[in-house]
């Protein structure tokens, strides 16, 4: 079964450290908006704004949507690999589970160049 | 791999512990927030883009079709943010000792993901 090619640390040592280090940035960056949130409830759009386009704030957010795409790409990479196999669902299986890799790297891409487009667009 | 030999489990037939169904569960929250990313950054985007679109983007959370699917994504954020520090603590070596207390944690695991996602719930509405 070809499925190491596809997976983003080419070893499962190196993916899980990955999807532990990505984890996290993202519990980090989820603690803290959701305290800043509680902190200014009545937040308007200049406060909001300010906060975003600073540096700091940019290089977390940056950093949180690279911890999103790695996370992402090796949680789907698990979840295909262990479904969409010959034993489950037949000979085809490794050309459709590559079509679904092919789209989830596509998006997940997407994702990280909207989000830097968000980041410095402000 | 030798894919002719037999397969014996039939999950079906099999009653599976709660540390199973948290685990599943973390997995299929994981893949709607893998869709729920564009959810997010949307939301992020129009907060950010203008004074106008930060003020279209608080309307449309009075939206019940809004609210709904920005609660699904918040849901499924809170239920898999909090299975997955489960594995961070053990990561750490607590309550991975045993069979049971890896049914402890996944019991408390389900509560604190029931009371925050009661949370959102009522932040919402």
């Amino acid at each position: 079964m070809v499925t190491t090619v596809t997976s983003l640390g080419r070893s499962g040592l190196s993916d899980w450290m990955i999807q532990r280090i990505s984890a996290w940035v993202m519990t980090s960056y989820l603690v803290f908006i959701v305290g800043y949130f509680f902190a200014n409830p009545n937040l308007d759009y200049a406060q909001w704004a300010e906060l975003n386009s600073s540096l700091p704030m940019r290089m977390f957010s940056l950093v949180t949507i690279l911890s999103i795409a790695a996370h992402a790409w090796i949680g789907i990479w698990c979840v295909l690999t262990d479904y969409i196999t010959v034993r489950l669902i037949g000979p085809k299986a490794t050309a459709i589970r590559i079509f679904f890799q092919l789209g989830m790297i596509a998006v997940t891409s997407l994702y990280v160049v909207w989000a830097i487009d968000i980041l410095w667009g402000i | 791999m030798d894919n002719k030999r037999p397969v014996n489990l039939d999950i079906g037939t099999i009653k599976l512990p709660i540390t199973s169904y948290v685990s599943i569960l973390h997995r299929v929250s994981g893949v709607i927030l893998f869709f729920a990313v564009a959810i997010f950054l949307w939301m992020l985007d129009s907060s950010l883009a203008s004074e106008e679109s930060f003020n279209q983007l608080a309307d449309s959370l009075n939206n019940p079709l809004c609210q709904f699917i920005i609660w699904g994504s918040l849901a499924a954020l809170a239920y898999h943010a909090i299975a997955g520090i489960r594995h961070l603590v053990m990561d750490f070596g607590f309550g991975e000792d045993s069979f049971q207390s890896g049914r402890s944690s996944a019991r408390v695991a389900v509560v604190v993901a029931i009371v925050v996602i009661a949370l959102i719930t009522w932040w919402i509405i």
